[in-house]
């Protein structure tokens, strides 16, 4: 029996990363992804989880405590947000490259400067092309269930790559919620003890993260591309089982009312349930023809569930809370346009831009970002996206 | 060197697929077979009797490539040597001239 409890998203991740029974946490507070950090600190410290938990000087130093932690078969989790995300970066390739399977909250929040510790998508684009497997997040209990299947996907044999979770920093991460928390008995039948291939072992002496010359290294990026992408069939696998187990189901693409609507829109993580409101309030008003896509795993990217989710629309609207500055717009938008690109029969692809640190968009405004959307759709436009919102 | 394969291929006949996962080398130093001297432009010659045996340039050679030859004498490995003139520089008795690398 699931225990239901009343818990804001940030401690329930706590909770849920001792029910995987970590062994290491290692992880540098920073808003808004302190609670998180906090409370694994507290469950440590009152023997409730026993863990190590690192304490270090900054985020680079979170990462490599993880590497060197994931190497020696722990169970490793950590969590960051906006700009230390981007200490970590250089420390996150080499993570997914050789193959450490770290779990990693990311209460995404928006980048410096200006200073903004709200949330958008800003932290996450800058680490789109890392190596991890990346899964967006919804609401608290997709959070917490997403916590526990991370682990599972990233410990598959098949798989042994790093995952992080995205959560919207404070629409997510400090949102109080009724989350239904799984027993210890199923956790443990559900998430077997970690088995990781090549511990550290003097006994067993190996050298991770070797020198590699121009003769191999095109090998090694290539076998980590075809395992990246194979990882889908696994993170699917995993989904399936814990629909099976707790009735809760995921999916790389889920679809809000999209049979037979001509018009979509696509959104990513939390805003997703304010426009899921927003397509109710369009039909009540008579506008049966919108629909929305929930774009869940961003990497690997699921092309094909896409397409097939999006191939009978006319108009996609795109809804992205980052900036490619000088470039394409929305970097969710640019990838979903190069995945349709090549197909025969396609909708119009529409970017928006908004919800940038922190700033919310209501029902209203995304039956506004529609509304527009059809209409740039129709008489075209000569800019590559339209930013929500901004005062002109 | 991370080849998962007992049968060993060399490193231009290994595909993606018999790299071992994140490219770990479980053989330990393994990163011997690597060829590192194969980018010097000068090489160092000797004039082994005026050579005392003392072992200086051996300390002082920064790729630690310089052991004992049959005759007690110190040579450098070509396979490592990168040809820095340091050992030229140090040898008390002027055993070593750097030449130019003619290939």
């Amino acid at each position: 029996m699931a225990t239901k409890k009343g818990v804001e998203v940030s401690i329930g991740i706590g909770d849920a990363v001792k029910l995987a029974n970590a062994d290491v946490v290692a992880a540098y507070p920073i808003t808004p992804q302190t609670h998180i950090v906090e409370h694994l600190a507290e469950l440590v410290a009152e023997g409730e989880l026993d863990a190590a938990f690192i304490p270090v000087e900054s985020e680079h130093s979170a990462m490599s405590a993880c590497l060197g932690s994931a190497a020696t078969g722990a169970r490793t989790f950590t969590a960051t947000a906006g700009q230390g995300l981007e200490l970590m970066h250089e420390v996150l390739y080499v993570a997914s490259a050789m193959r450490l399977p770290i779990v990693m909250a990311v209460a995404n929040r928006a980048l410096s400067a200006p200073l903004s510790v709200w949330g958008d998508h800003s932290d996450v684009m800058a680490v789109r092309d890392t190596g991890w497997i990346q899964i967006f997040t919804e609401n608290g209990q997709e959070v917490i269930d997403n916590v526990l299947c991370a682990f599972r996907v990233a410990e598959d044999r098949q798989v042994l790559l790093p995952v992080m979770i995205h959560l919207d920093g404070f629409h997510l991460s400090h949102m109080i919620e009724t989350i239904l928390f799984p027993e210890q008995s199923e956790v443990d039948q559900f998430l077997p003890p970690n088995q990781y291939p090549f511990p550290l072992d003097p006994s067993k002496p190996v050298t991770m993260g070797d020198f590699s010359p121009p003769v191999l290294y095109t090998e090694a990026r290539w076998a980590q591309e075809v395992n990246l992408r194979a990882s889908k069939e696994v993170v699917l696998q995993v989904w399936k089982e814990f629909g099976a187990k707790f009735g809760r189901n995921y999916s790389p693409v889920e679809c809000y009312k999209c049979e037979n609507r001509k018009v979509l829109l696509l959104t990513m993580g939390s805003f997703t349930e304010t426009a899921m409101t927003a397509i109710d309030e369009l039909e009540k008003q008579g506008r049966t023809d919108v629909g929305l896509v929930h774009l869940r795993l961003w990497r690997p990217f699921p092309f094909e569930e896409l397409r097939q989710a999006v191939k009978d629309a006319d108009v996609l609207i795109v809804l992205d809370r980052a900036l490619s500055y000088g470039g394409p717009g929305g970097p969710v938008c640019s990838e979903v346009k190069s995945a349709l690109y090549n197909l025969k029969k396609k909708p119009k692809v529409v970017s928006f831009v908004g919800g940038m640190g922190g700033r919310d968009i209501t029902v209203a405004g995304f039956e506004t970002i529609v509304n527009r959307g059809i209409e740039i759709a129709q008489k075209g436009s000569e800019q590559e996206f339209e930013i929500f919102g901004v005062r002109e | 060197m991370a080849n998962k394969k007992p049968d060993k291929k060399t490193e231009a006949e290994m595909t993606w697929k018999d790299l071992e996962v994140g490219l770990i080398a479980t053989e330990p130093g393994s990163a011997r077979q690597y060829k590192t001297g194969a980018w010097r432009s000068q090489r160092p010659t000797y004039e082994f009797s005026k050579c005392i045996k003392c072992g200086l340039c051996s300390i002082f050679c920064p790729e630690g490539c310089i052991s004992q030859n049959e005759q007690g004498c110190f040579e450098a490995d070509m396979y490592y040597c990168k040809g820095c003139g340091i050992c030229d520089k140090e040898c008390p008795t002027r055993v070593i001239t750097m030449v130019e690398e003619e290939e």
